[in-house]
């Protein structure tokens, strides 16, 4: 059974430790210093999303421009770009998260695709306004990637959700 | 926005419970409207953008961050340091004896060079107090590790392992064992970063080796160089080699810094479009030298109001420079 609204599984609710650490985690993730390989996944703004989308009243817009400052430092890039992007991204991710999860997990990735891709767009555009440099097609390869750890990284973060499933049939729901 | 009208889910399916939240929505604290914090985030993160982009500002902030994140960073380098010991391990012999051969060889080829330094430095010496000429002073160096490639794919930056603590300080120029490959543009406590000659704001003004043609040499991106504002019908062939001319007190005279590749003199503009490939391992890995400060240029004379206090000026030694 897939967790989605359409599945019949009754997830616990989630707990904000887990949250805050699923986020330090992609933010290590993030600090690894893969340089210019293409296609690595932007962790932080994939488990964003995912909370985004799972949990819009507990994670949005202010956290998202918090790990975007951080990401900034980190990633040696204007101030502020990254926290721009983050914070449309989780805008457009709480605005999507009562339709999404009616589908199944393949389409949602499919329509969670372009919010990655234009949270690249801002960044690209915030940047080459600026007069840097384009980086090359090859840069927006890790939307596509991300947006096939959608399927994955769902299971993987709801697993404390999850309870075990009892066959009761005389259980209503 | 949508995520009000969740409760009629509730109501038309009992059946399905909803996964987002086992929580009703807060009815009365709701605080703003999503659009209004939407529009909060984003006018704050347009402000940051410009502070950094425009005025220069946030260093001190990034400053502090970095420093209490540097352990942080410490650990997240540990599997790339993991690789690169296993990749390490597995060299074969035959290799590392081809590259100790190769070493050998080079050192040989040098040494004649190095010997006579001594002597030449020293005769320089006596030539320039016989004419009464200032002293060259000998600049030392720091040898410097490239950790790794900074993420940002909008600019070309590499981070050394050296910092504040050991002396660095931006504006220095970095080396390796052929050619110029950056200057440091930030310091922190322990590390710096180092802004490669191929990024697109970084521009070095060089001479033409073969006839001393003072010119400037910006990055072009994609690892080449561009030669700029050269007349269409000037001296420059293919194969030349530029070095640094010094004149923006940043670089030392005579680094070699890179090669004509290809000259496109199209008359519909006035300059030439002269592409040019770095010299040294510019994209390459490895051991790098950080130049000390040099001393300070003569006073400018008073005609060209000064521009010269600006401790880092490669970005800007364009101006400086134009012959």
């Amino acid at each position: 059974m897939q967790p989605t609204h359409a599945s019949r599984r009754i997830l616990l609710p989630v707990r904000n430790w887990f949250i805050v650490l699923t986020l330090f985690v992609a933010l290590l993730l993030n600090l690894i210093p893969f340089g210019r390989l293409p296609g690595i996944p932007d962790w932080v703004a994939l488990v964003l999303v995912f909370w985004c989308v799972h949990q819009p009243l507990k994670v949005g817009m202010a956290a998202a421009f918090v790990l975007g400052l951080a990401m900034d430092v980190a990633d040696a890039s204007v101030m502020g770009q990254h926290a721009l992007a983050y914070v449309l991204l989780a805008f457009a991710a709480a605005g999507l998260s009562r339709r999404v999860l009616w589908f199944p997990l393949s389409q949602q990735a499919l329509q969670l695709l372009p919010l990655f891709l234009g949270m690249q767009l801002v960044m690209m555009a915030t940047r080459m306004l600026s007069g840097a440099e384009f980086p090359g097609m090859l840069w927006f390869l890790s939307s596509f990637t991300a947006a096939l750890l959608w399927h994955p990284a769902t299971y993987l973060l709801l697993i404390p959700q999850f309870r075990p499933e009892d066959k009761d049939v005389h259980r209503p729901i | 926005m949508g995520r009000h009208r969740a409760p009629i889910f509730f109501e038309s399916t009992p059946a399905l419970m909803s996964v987002v939240g086992h929580a009703p929505p807060p009815f009365f604290k709701r605080g703003p409207a999503p659009l209004v914090r939407l529009a909060f985030f984003v006018s704050l993160s347009l402000i940051l953008l410009v502070a950094d982009l425009r005025f220069h500002t946030l260093e001190w902030a990034r400053l502090g961050v970095a420093t209490v994140a540097w352990p942080l960073q410490r650990i997240t380098w540990m599997p790339i340091d993991a690789a690169g010991d296993f990749g390490g391990y597995l060299t074969r012999q035959s290799s590392l004896l081809k590259e100790n051969e190769e070493l050998r060889r080079r050192q040989l080829g040098t040494a004649n060079l190095l010997l006579r330094q001594q002597h030449l430095e020293q005769e320089n010496k006596r030539l320039r107090a016989l004419l009464d000429m200032r002293a060259r002073l000998p600049v030392e160096g720091r040898i410097a590790e490239i950790l790794y490639a900074a993420r940002d794919p909008f600019s070309r930056r590499v981070i050394i392992d050296k910092g504040i603590q050991h002396g660095i300080s931006a504006g220095q120029a970095v080396v390796d064992d052929i050619g110029i490959i950056g200057q440091v543009v930030r310091v922190f406590p322990l590390t710096s970063e180092v802004l490669l000659l191929t990024d697109k704001d970084q521009a070095i003004p060089v001479e033409v080796q073969r006839n001393g043609l003072r010119a400037v040499l910006a990055g072009a991106g994609a690892g080449m160089m561009e030669l700029r504002f050269l007349a269409a019908n000037a001296d420059v062939q293919a194969g030349d080699i530029l070095m640094t001319s010094g004149l923006d007190g940043v670089y030392l005279p005579g680094l070699p810094v890179a090669k004509v590749v290809k000259i496109d003199r199209d008359s519909a503009y006035s300059f030439a479009r002269i592409t040019c490939a770095p010299l040294a391992g510019v994209e390459r890995h490895g051991l790098a030298l950080v130049l000390g400060d040099r001393t300070a240029l003569p006073p400018q004379p008073d005609d060209a109001p000064a521009t010269l206090d600006r401790p880092a000026g490669g970005k800007r030694a364009k101006k400086k420079a134009k012959p």
